[in-house]
């Protein structure tokens, strides 16, 4: 069994608000291992990606983590400083976010920008290492070297998404956070972009954590995966065991409602009611008022707990009996 | 029972509404601030007229305009000291000594011997309990012409804001609208407008009509209106203009018109609002200077309290004379920054991007 | 003979683009050139492609928002029950004729004017049309509300479009789309902003809709797997032109176009033990042939009502 590279353990974030405190992260767990590929899946505001924020301490300035450890091999990443964290950030951890492609500097040229990070973390390498390692870097994810003396608007948005990538690998970080990388951009370029994701990241032995509301999308780039509904945590672990033995109503929801090309032609189930605020506590199962199977045994005042129930495999249930 | 429902569920919602963006006001600090400022001025120019229909104020004393009091004093007569040239001692106080009057002030009054004691009216008098603002050199009271000048204010700038504020947002809806030719003379119009220096243009106006407040107001209104306003709502107009439920009324077979001003006006109003807010802060300095400089036919205002106070030759006197300046400037300066500093609370409120989440 | 709903032949929407600042050369993009397909009653038809192939122009000209350059389009007239030309009806007919046709929008929070309340919203088409009196017209809307799902509609009426949830949005803008009882629905994505729980509720409504109320839609998307849950055929759009249409199992089990293979081939697969197919595609080569040709493009038959576009793509396939 590989070592574990990052591991979350009881990771509690809330967003200070006029309205009141949102709690978008409820004690959150997970660990990802060397060279595996991680999913984190759920819908808008379920909490996937203020765990990304959260995991690169990048989160908003009303954001506070009120209790929990972040651990980058072994160091603790709740609490460190800024500059310390400066350091972690892109050589320990990087990123690649929604509509990244818009984050490049209209006015500098793409290869001058991916060196100055470079620079920043590696002031001691020469002009021409740093060259010849964005080359290599762009090879990687099909740019041709010539691109890096272009400016940002001369790329489509596939291309510019694939520098995006190269930028995130190029101070060779040990985890990689891939938060929708493809979510602006079109089924075919997607595809593209996902295939040299995946390519990467086997070829460099990444962790890879990726984000994604696409179940269908998950399922083809992750080795294990995590669902998160309502801030917390509901099933974990390995994407085949999951798609193939789902245990959360959750989960069993998001797998019938996802339409295929593939396949008999079925009639999805959908499910009932909007996620919950999460304003408001939410006693026992938040996903109770919305599941089919609920059952009389659901009850609030039960805590919930991730209970293993396979090989790696957790789900989340109250303290007397799964539903 | 559900028509009952329906429009209790609606007058909570109402509710709702309006405490959710009083709350989002109330964050702003400086908007609050503002608002404070206003609600004295606005209470300061209802004020009056209660004082005047109640009989607390005599309106032969206290009338900002035609109100007088002579207030007299005491003074013994002297012979200025020689080393002090006579021909300085223009006023009562500037001979040395309290209580004292110079002679040479007094020749025009036979019979008056040094050592006597005389009586004088002093104009402007300093504040006191009857006058807390004091008098100015007609013996009218300043805190009455202030809150008369209140008046004014609001009237000018409320009107003058509504005005122009609804002529640039018909227009630039319109110029978003119909772009073309319409649009082109409408932009050109403003930049026209723009370029022109609107104080000296009020100056060639005052020359030819009598301004009262409420021309001036139509003036700026018109001004306000037809200038760079109509640009900032035209390019908020055509942002609105191209939002898929504008296309879903056109699909439905709504008429330009209809869509114009049941769709595309509706939301161009909060900006229209917020420059309604700043305008009058335009309207209240305008005011002030062009009756600065006597250009203005009004009674009474803060402009003309400062003009008066001027062409009596209190202004350059320092400090000495302070109830007839600083009070109104102050005011001009309190009541124009804080419809600006509302406007900066609105923004907040409307401006969602600006918001916390 | 089957009824339809819509055919529309030769369809073109050309747009003059000037060079650049300084150029006085002027380009045409042909946005759409020269597609037709027809729906029948009670099918509904999908729009499939990249962003940019023209599918979200051909909506829009569809539903007389932009003027189409060239083509004919027939639709089906609820009231005479006849399909009807549109071209030259003067202000008035077009106004009445315009209750045949609308449109639903993909994005459900920019789709409802945010300042109007949701009773307001649909009773507008009402008010436009002048349909009844005014008690009609609200019974009328509550009544929808109870189609779409959205009871009681007190609780509803007197809100505001922000007060609403993405997916009730959405429910909304199918409401007012509805209460002119259209026999033809153009849907520009309904769906793709929604979340994956929400979204099978939506689509399962427009599908029960459709039943009901005999409405066919255009369903435009670029997910080939949305709109084989949606549509009895589907059309694959690229560069303004349709190079394959086909009913909708028969499309994804025997793709022949290379296009409409890379389409179905760069879907994910929401099984983790699934090898997607790979089908390469050059896409440069495959542009340049189909631009070679020009508006030269007839369709041919390939059995089973499946057609293609004819340029030389055999050395592709």
């Amino acid at each position: 069994m590989s070592k574990e590279v990052l591991s979350v353990k009881n990771l509690n974030m809330h967003y200070e608000t006029l309205s009141g405190d949102v709690h978008a992260v409820k004690d959150v767990s997970f660990s990802v291992k060397e060279g595996e590929s991680f999913g984190l899946v759920g819908e808008s505001g379920c909490g996937k990606t203020s765990v990304a924020m959260s995991l690169l301490q990048l989160q908003a300035d009303n954001a506070k983590i009120s209790s929990g450890s972040i651990q980058l091999d072994g160091v603790e990443l709740v609490g460190m400083n800024e500059s310390e964290l400066r350091k972690v950030r892109w050589d320990g951890i990087s990123i690649v976010f929604q509509g990244a492609m818009n984050a490049w500097n209209p006015v500098v040229k793409v290869g001058e920008q991916i060196r100055e990070a470079i620079r920043e973390h590696y002031p001691e390498k020469s002009k021409a290492e740093n060259t010849e390692k964005i080359e290599s870097l762009f090879k990687m994810v099909g740019l041709d070297a010539s691109v890096i003396d272009r400016f940002p608007h001369e790329l489509s948005g596939g291309m510019k998404q694939r520098a995006i990538i190269a930028l995130a690998l190029s101070c060779d970080p040990k985890v990689v956070i891939a938060d929708e990388p493809t979510t602006a951009l079109d089924v075919v370029i997607q595809d593209q972009i996902l295939k040299e994701i995946k390519k990467v990241q086997e070829l460099l032995g990444l962790s890879l954590i990726y984000i994604s509301h696409d179940i269908a999308v998950i399922a083809e780039m992750t080795n294990r995966m995590a669902v998160m509904y309502a801030g917390r945590v509901v099933e974990s672990g390995p994407t085949a065991e999951i798609f193939a033995n789902p245990r959360h109503s959750y989960t069993k929801a998001l797998l019938e409602s996802t339409p295929s090309v593939v396949g008999d032609r079925v009639k999805l189930n959908s499910l009932e009611g909007e996620p919950p605020s999460l304003i408001d506590e939410i006693p026992g199962c938040s996903f109770a008022p919305r599941c089919p199977n609920k059952t009389t045994t659901c009850k609030p005042e039960l805590d919930m707990k991730l209970v293993e129930v396979g090989p790696e495999h957790y789900v989340d249930i109250c303290s007397k009996e799964s539903h | 029972m559900n028509e009952n429902l329906e429009q209790d569920l609606q007058k909570q919602l109402r509710k709702e509404a309006i405490r959710r963006n009083w709350n989002l006001f109330r964050q702003s600090k400086l908007g609050m601030i503002g608002l404070y400022i206003v609600i004295f001025f606005l209470f300061l120019a209802l004020l009056q007229p209660l004082l005047f229909v109640t009989g607390i104020w005599n309106k032969g004393v206290y009338d900002p305009v035609v109100g007088y009091e002579a207030i007299k004093d005491t003074f013994l007569v002297v012979e200025c000291p020689k080393e002090y040239p006579t021909e300085k001692y223009e006023s009562m106080k500037d001979c040395p000594g309290d209580g004292e009057i110079n002679v040479k002030r007094l020749y025009l009054a036979p019979g008056v011997e040094v050592g006597d004691y005389y009586e004088a009216f002093i104009q402007p008098a300093p504040p006191s309990s009857r006058h807390l603002l004091g008098t100015d050199s007609l013996g009218r009271d300043v805190f009455s012409q202030i809150m008369e000048g209140s008046q004014v204010a609001f009237v000018l700038g409320f009107l003058s804001a509504t005005l122009g504020v609804g002529i640039s947002t018909i227009l630039g809806t319109i110029a978003a609208f119909f772009g073309g030719r319409v649009d082109a003379y409408l932009m050109r119009q403003s930049d026209l407008i723009l370029m022109l220096p609107s104080l000296p243009l009020l100056f060639i106006i005052s020359a030819f009509a009598e301004l009262k407040v409420w021309h001036l107001a139509i003036v700026l209104g018109v001004l306000g209106g037809l200038g760079g306003s109509v640009i900032t709502i035209k390019s908020q107009a055509l942002q609105v203009k191209v939002k898929p439920f504008v296309d879903s009324a056109r699909i439905t077979g709504g008429s330009r018109w209809r869509i114009m001003f049941s769709h595309v006006l509706p939301n161009v109003a909060p900006l229209a609002l917020l420059f309604m807010v700043f305008s009058v802060t335009g309207a209240i300095a305008s005011e002030s200077v062009l009756s600065f400089l006597g250009l203005l036919n009004i009674d009474m205002s803060w402009g003309i309290m400062i003009y008066l106070s001027q062409t009596d030759g209190f202004i350059f006197s320092g400090l000495e004379f302070w109830w007839l300046i600083l009070p109104a400037g102050l005011a001009v300066t309190l009541l124009a920054g804080g419809f600006y500093l509302v406007g900066r609370g609105l923004d907040d409120v409307f401006n969602p991007r600006l918001r916390k989440r | 003979m089957k009824k339809n709903v819509i055919e529309v032949t030769n369809l073109e929407k050309y747009y003059e683009v000037s060079g650049g600042f300084f150029s006085r050369k002027k380009d045409i993009v042909k946005a759409v050139d020269d597609i037709s397909f027809e729906i029948p009653f009670g099918e509904s038809l999908g729009l499939v492609g990249q962003s940019g192939c023209g599918k979200t122009t051909t909506a829009r000209a569809l539903c007389l928002l932009d003027p189409k350059t060239g083509g004919d389009v027939k639709f089906y007239n609820n009231e005479t029950q006849d399909m009807e030309n549109i071209d030259n009806l003067e202000d008035e007919e077009l106004k009445k004729f315009r209750r045949n046709i609308q449109m639903i929008f993909q994005d459900p929070y920019e789709s409802l004017n945010p300042r109007w309340t949701i009773k307001d919203i649909i009773l507008e088409p009402l008010n436009i049309h002048n349909i009844g009196d005014l008690q009609d017209r609200e019974e009328a809307v509550v009544e929808i509300l109870k189609t779409v799902g959205l009871t009681p509609a007190s609780n509803y009426l007197p809100r505001y479009p922000h007060e609403l949830s993405g997916g009730q949005r959405q429910r909304v803008s199918i409401a007012r789309t509805l209460i002119m009882k259209p026999k033809f629905v153009v849907c520009d994505e309904p769906t793709s902003m929604l979340d994956v729980s929400i979204r099978i509720s939506i689509m399962d409504l427009m599908l029960n809709l459709a039943k009901d109320l005999e409405v066919s839609y255009l369903y435009i998307t670029h997910d080939l797997a949305v709109a084989r849950y949606m549509c009895n055929r589907i059309a694959v759009m690229f560069n303004g032109k349709i190079v394959e249409i086909a009913e909708t199992e028969e499309l994804l089990n025997n793709p022949i176009h290379p296009y409409t293979k890379r389409l179905i081939s760069s879907i994910p697969v929401p099984d983790p033990s699934y090898d997607r197919k790979v089908y390469d595609v050059n896409y440069d080569e495959l542009d340049a042939i189909i631009a070679k040709h020009g508006t030269d493009n007839p369709m041919v038959d390939m059995g089973n009502e499946h057609y293609i576009a004819t340029h030389d793509v055999k050395g592709l396939i």
